[in-house]
């Protein structure tokens, strides 16, 4: 007897619709052109684009941003850690400070936060001393030559960025199971070394995933530090079309190389989850090329209606 | 039982005599709860004891307190002669640093009722992983010596895996491993077999038989009653926080003097 399959209609409409919709995106992206100022040129001006995507002044731009990430998740990580870890603390003076410093940090704006570092701190202590507490002072340092507009930058990204990760990685501790601190514990293992090596481990499966997101999120909050006259890659696209007028293609220019860098973001975070998923899941999830793979395997003929196959058993080396 | 038999910790002569564990009048409260009411306890050095009772009566929490994971309230609790979260100065009891309750902790090998190997690392590395964190031993002859004893259970062919690959019995197995691997003077073991599928139980307890064969010292938590009649040298049977009664397991599993032994029993044999 004939089988006859479900039909979807709604799905076969929809894939329609995406379509057109798709076809729409490419033609005013690629092919259609508008008449300004008397001239006519493509919609979103390619060749402007192409010309100053790869400029000095933007890749000095590309190397302060990623820098500002590179330390500013670098340092707020290390924060976040100590701030987690004070948090759990039975002591109630490290937890209870722990807390301040969240409430504060997560409690006022970014920005707000940058401009304080940037004006506030040299308008309320114009030197800046290293020594004993209300005694000496070993060095002193006047405020405006150390905080430069990128260090205030770095310094207010990276404080508030470890409130946000101490959360995270608070998180990622209580999710590890007491067990393991007892089955540490029994075997000797200090709190320092069951924390580094049994329970942070551990952790990493719930930690990294929303570490990723805050990762690309900075990446993107970098450009919050244009405010206080960091040269990053926004405001070195925006210092260009101060010049030439050329607005949106050297806004496409920063919104290309910001996508670029989350995506390269996207592909790292694929690999390191699936480094800290060894032993707890059973299968690893295969990588893209292995996806590929296996479904050239399954694109081959498949079986009849009643020809019952043993699944492909899925190898992957 | 004082003869120290061959094959595990040699004792010093100073210790030779004393007990391995002594526990006197030893109370423990949560809050309101008075969970042990004044336990005494006496296990020789090469003995096998088994505790055993229903759920709630603090046979576990004793356990936990023997290997500093509750700290004792009352009474005194002494481990190879020396008394458990203190160190004797004077006539001063100093309470234990952090560190020195590890040390203590190192000494004594624990096995738990859910098994808790470390999930992110394989068999092997489970097993050096006290020798070589803890007691900063050469990699490779504590790989050699983790071997040895992952054969000794049964699971030679499994060091490269990782915990989830294994089965119930077959983790609980490299959980001992892992314990024996520290030379502990002690084990404790917490209900080993209650969280696994009844024919994985013999395995397990197979191990543990050849491990009390060899001399060591036990307390086992459990519910295995032919396990404690066989291999137990003395069954203790607790109730509500205290000792209701102990003696030769044969005696106290065939003739309970008390009613609430009698009655716990009828149940679980």
């Amino acid at each position: 007897m004939k089988i006859v399959p479900v039909r979807h209609p709604w799905r076969w409409a929809a894939s329609g619709v995406i379509v057109v919709l798709v076809a729409m995106l490419v033609n005013t992206l690629v092919f259609s052109h508008v008449v300004r100022g008397g001239t006519r040129e493509g919609r979103f001006q390619w060749g402007v684009v192409g010309h100053y995507l790869f400029a000095t002044p933007i890749l000095r731009g590309i190397v302060v941003t990623l820098e500002l990430t590179v330390i500013a998740m670098a340092a707020g990580v290390t924060i976040g850690i100590i701030l987690a870890v004070m948090r759990l603390s039975p002591s109630r003076l490290l937890s209870g400070s722990a807390w301040i410093y969240i409430w504060f940090f997560r409690g006022t704006p970014v920005l707000v936060q940058l401009f304080f570092w940037y004006v506030g701190i040299s308008y309320l202590y114009q030197h800046l001393a290293l020594g004993i507490p209300f005694g000496t002072a070993f060095f002193t340092l006047n405020s405006t030559t150390l905080i430069t507009s990128f260090v205030a930058g770095a310094l207010g990204l990276s404080l508030n960025e470890g409130a946000y990760m101490s959360e995270i990685v608070r998180a990622g501790i209580i999710s590890v199971d007491e067990g393991q601190t007892e089955a540490a514990a029994s075997l000797g293992m200090s709190k320092g070394l069951t924390l580094r090596k049994i329970v942070l481990p551990q952790a990493m499966r719930v930690i990294i995933p929303p570490t990723g997101n805050e990762t690309i999120s900075m990446l993107k909050t970098t450009s919050l530090v244009s405010t206080i006259s960091v040269v990053e890659l926004f405001q070195a696209t925006q210092n260009i079309s101060n010049t030439n007028y050329q607005v949106v293609p050297l806004l496409t220019v920063a919104s290309l190389w910001y996508l670029f860098f989350t995506s390269v973001m996207t592909v790292g975070q694929f690999y390191i989850e699936r480094h800290y998923a060894r032993g707890s899941s059973r299968q690893l999830p295969p990588t893209p090329f292995q996806r590929l793979r296996m479904s050239m395997r399954h694109a081959r003929p498949r079986p009849g209606p009643f020809r019952v196959e043993a699944p492909v058993a899925a190898t992957y080396d | 039982m004082t003869d120290a038999r061959p094959g595990y910790g040699s004792p010093s002569v100073s210790s030779i005599g004393v007990p391995m564990v002594e526990a006197r009048r030893v109370q423990k409260s949560y809050g309101r709860l008075e969970v042990l009411k004044g336990i005494d306890m006496t296990v020789g050095r090469g003995e096998v004891l088994c505790l055993i009772g229903p759920s709630g009566s603090g046979k576990s929490t004793f356990l936990r307190c023997i290997n500093h994971l509750e700290k004792i309230d009352g009474g005194e609790l002494a481990v190879d002669g020396d008394l458990v979260g203190y160190r004797q100065g004077g006539d001063k009891l100093y309470e234990l640093k952090d560190n020195e309750v590890c040390a203590k902790r190192a000494e004594i090998g624990m096995v738990f009722q859910r098994f808790n190997l470390f999930p992110h690392m394989s068999v092997l590395d489970n097993v050096t992983s006290g020798p070589v964190w803890v007691k900063k031993a050469p990699g490779g002859p504590s790989k050699d010596r983790a071997r040895e004893l992952l054969a000794r259970v049964g699971l030679a062919d499994k060091v490269a895996n990782y915990p989830n690959q294994l089965s119930g019995g077959q983790q609980q197995r490299v959980a001992i491993a892992r314990a024996l691997a520290m030379d502990p003077k002690l084990m404790l073991f917490d209900e080993p077999t209650s969280a696994l599928d009844p024919e994985l139980v013999g395995d397990v307890l197979d191990v543990m038989r050849d491990l009390a064969r060899d001399g060591m010292t036990m307390i086992v938590v459990t519910h295995e009653m032919g396990f404690a009649r066989e291999v137990g040298d003395t069954v203790v049977f607790m109730d509500g926080g205290v000792v209701v009664e102990q003696g030769d397991p044969t005696e106290v599993l065939t003739n309970p003097q008390h009613e609430r032994t009698k009655s716990f029993l009828a149940k679980v044999l």
